[in-house]
């Protein structure tokens, strides 16, 4: 009895199992290994590649002209993550103070732009970034208001406006990487803060501390993991973005993606691409053992209670 | 608020913390509704009520963790309206204990002095002296983690008394212990205070607690204080049935007053009849109007049937007995309880210290018995 119940629920369990193993072998697995073949190979011809073993590509990645962007993608993908955090550990620590009513809606605004294609948040950001767009509308109207006033008082006007160039430059790329990543900061965070013993706040401030030492000697020692969780979530991401440098950054904000992405299209080097792809997918790793070896400690200290 | 409790004496030492008119609002919920209330230096004061009834939303006043909606509040005559909390003199035992997690035992316990820039020799010497007094010196490099529960409050205990504050509060400061634990911390928490010599304020919904610690006691009930008084006060002379019955188990009977002279006073109580209640002095309350009368069950005496009913003490034959049928007996170990039905409704609580080893085997269930009580034993309550 016991035996065929265990048979039936076995069997239950490869039927549900399996399709999404195949699915996951067959779409995602198997081309991965490809790629990762096409990696020590060589082209031939104009479609051609012959998988020679060879660690050319490998090494050509450490050319400094690759290396620079590479580094250049680390700087950018820190300043985004460094921008979430000032930005985000404000606004996830708001929504944890802020009253039951307004909370669930607060969490609904942060991950609304989730429901939206990226695409479009990016070309909406174009619209306000642009020099007819949005942000220079405003300052424009605030430009021409002073130099009416200056009038009004007599004074000479001020020169016209001038707008200013927010888009095609590594100011856009930062800023709409803050933009789209702001939420994978948040989350954590929000988590994080979420969890922890009010009481222990209202223990600090009893004890004489004020709200900013607080912040510093309770809050933020406390919320470490989730600050880590927040930064490799959303420094992970960023470092492989392709839209946002691809359609706000100028001519000087390529990102490590869009070197890839051009090595798979417009420069037919499959095998050069496919190193690079697997080189950022290897600093990805490192980026995630990092964060689990810094919260093995906290997990520890968690079980201990 | 009922003011039947004996006033508290009036001396002539200033009150270390003065409630006036305190009323807090949460939305439309009125938390605690106009309270005053002075409390002595050295006094161990409880607020004792049951869950919601304002007890620790006054004590949050008090440290600053919440504005009173209206009122003021003094602190050794100071108004507190413009102090936060971190700049006022009291300090507070949490019932979590807050023990910061990353922080060791010494650290945890410096963390105030550190904020108040007491320089490190000083420092170091007063820590320890704490950690000492709570008998914690051994374990200043612990984490909390490390710890008991019963540790960690000591933890908590000395974070707050090393800031020397005028008045220690402590919020359910025994609640997360266990039974054992809770009675010796109750002990250590007075010989604590009289070794300190600084006033402590506990909340508290353990009656038993605030009764064994206190010296005196506000019961809160709905946002009011209902009576006011030092243990024995509450215990012997309640003000109204909501006292009677949160403090200890009590008997209670509803009737009418239908005699009161200043030498003796009779209530009619059905659940009692033929028999009246009698006592030898006069009442609050008005003749041939309805009050309760209430009675602890160890001032109750358990009467074998022998033919003739007992006569109590203080007062004439017939009064303050009544005839019934043993229901059920708990026996405790140190006492019996015995739930007497009269068949006339509510089952009476008589409590029985089991004096013999053989005490719990005089009386059986089902047994026909009297009880009886004196004529000053009974409270006539009017509320």
């Amino acid at each position: 009895m016991a035996a065929r119940e265990s048979t039936e629920s076995r069997l239950a369990f490869w039927a549900t199992a399996l399709p999404p193993l195949l699915w996951v072998a067959v779409f995602f697995l198997i081309p991965l290994g490809v790629i990762w073949a096409y990696s020590f190979g060589e082209n031939l011809g104009l479609t051609g590649v012959s998988i020679s073993g060879t660690f050319a590509n490998y090494a050509r990645a450490f050319e400094p002209l690759y290396l620079q962007i590479f580094a250049k993608s680390v700087f950018v993908a820190g300043v985004t993550t460094l921008l979430c955090l000032i930005i985000g550990f404000p606004v996830a620590l708001a929504i944890v103070f802020a009253s039951e009513r307004w909370r669930p809606w607060l969490l609904l605004l942060v991950m609304l732009p989730f429901w939206t294609n990226l695409l479009i948040r990016t070309y909406a950001l174009i619209a306000v970034l642009r020099t007819e767009g949005y942000v220079n509308y405003g300052l424009a109207w605030i430009w021409e208001s002073a130099s009416w006033l200056k009038t009004l008082v007599g004074l000479e006007p001020l020169a016209p406006y001038e707008p200013l160039q927010l888009l095609y430059n590594n100011f856009a790329v930062v800023f709409g990487l803050v933009y789209v990543h702001l939420p994978f900061m948040v989350l954590p965070l929000y988590a994080a803060l979420d969890r922890l013993d009010r009481s222990l706040m209202e223990a600090s401030l009893d004890l004489g501390a004020g709200h900013l030492r607080t912040l510093f000697s309770i809050v933020v020692p406390l919320a470490l993991p989730g600050i880590i969780s927040g930064v490799i979530i959303t420094f992970v991401p960023a470092l492989g973005a392709y839209l946002t440098p691809d359609l706000l950054g100028g001519p000087d904000s390529q990102m490590i993606a869009n070197v890839i992405e051009r090595q798979f299209k417009k420069a037919n080097d499959w095998p050069f691409g496919a190193a690079l792809s697997f080189l950022l997918m290897y600093a990805t790793f490192i980026a995630i053992a990092l964060r689990a070896y810094l919260s093995r400690g906290k997990a520890a200290d968690a079980h201990g209670i | 608020m009922n003011d039947a409790s004996p006033a508290p004496p009036k001396s002539a030492v200033k009150p270390i913390i003065s409630f006036r008119n305190i009323v807090k609002k949460f939305g439309s919920m009125v938390a605690v509704d106009n309270v005053s209330l002075d409390i002595e230096p050295g006094e161990f004061f409880a607020l004792l009520g049951p869950s919601g009834c304002g007890k620790t939303t006054l004590l949050r006043m008090l440290a600053g963790l919440e504005v009173p909606t209206e009122g003021e509040i003094l602190i050794d005559g100071q108004d507190m309206r413009t102090i936060p909390a971190n700049k006022r003199p009291v300090n507070m035992v949490f019932q979590s204990y807050a023990v910061f997690p990353h922080m060791s035992v010494a650290d945890n316990v410096a963390y105030g002095l550190k904020i108040d820039r007491v320089p490190e020799p000083e420092r170091k010497t007063r820590v320890q002296e704490a950690l000492d007094l709570v008998q914690l010196g051994h374990l200043a490099a612990r984490m909390p983690d490390q710890l008991s529960g019963g540790q960690r409050q000591r933890v908590a205990l000395a974070r707050a008394l090393v800031k020397r504050p005028k008045v220690l509060l402590l919020d359910e400061p025994l609640s997360a212990l266990d039974a054992k634990l809770r009675e010796a911390m109750r002990f250590e928490l007075s010989q604590l205070q009289q070794k300190v010599g600084i006033t402590f304020i506990m909340v508290t919904h353990d009656q038993d607690e605030a009764l064994a610690i206190a010296s005196r006691i506000a019961v809160m009930n709905k946002g009011s204080i209902a009576q006011l008084g030092t243990p024995s006060d509450l215990y012997e002379f309640p003000a109204s049935r909501f006292v009677a019955d949160f403090i200890g188990s009590v008997n209670m009977f509803e009737g009418t007053l239908v005699r009161d002279e200043p030498d003796e006073a009779v209530v009619d109580c059905p659940e009692l009849a033929p028999h009246a209640v009698h006592l030898p002095h006069a009442v609050p309350g008005k003749v041939n109007t309805p009050v309760w009368v209430a009675i602890r069950p160890e001032k109750i005496t358990l009467h074998k049937d022998s033919g003739t009913p007992p006569t109590p003490a203080e007062c004439p034959a017939g009064h303050n007995i009544a005839k019934g049928v043993i229901r059920e007996i708990s026996y405790l170990g140190d006492t019996s309880i015995f739930h007497i039905d009269t068949g006339k409704g509510n089952l009476i609580r008589v409590s029985r210290p089991n004096r013999s080893r053989w005490d719990q085997d005089s009386f059986d269930w089902k047994e026909q018995v009297w009880v009886s009580w004196a004529g000053s034993s009974p409270v006539v309550l009017l509320s």
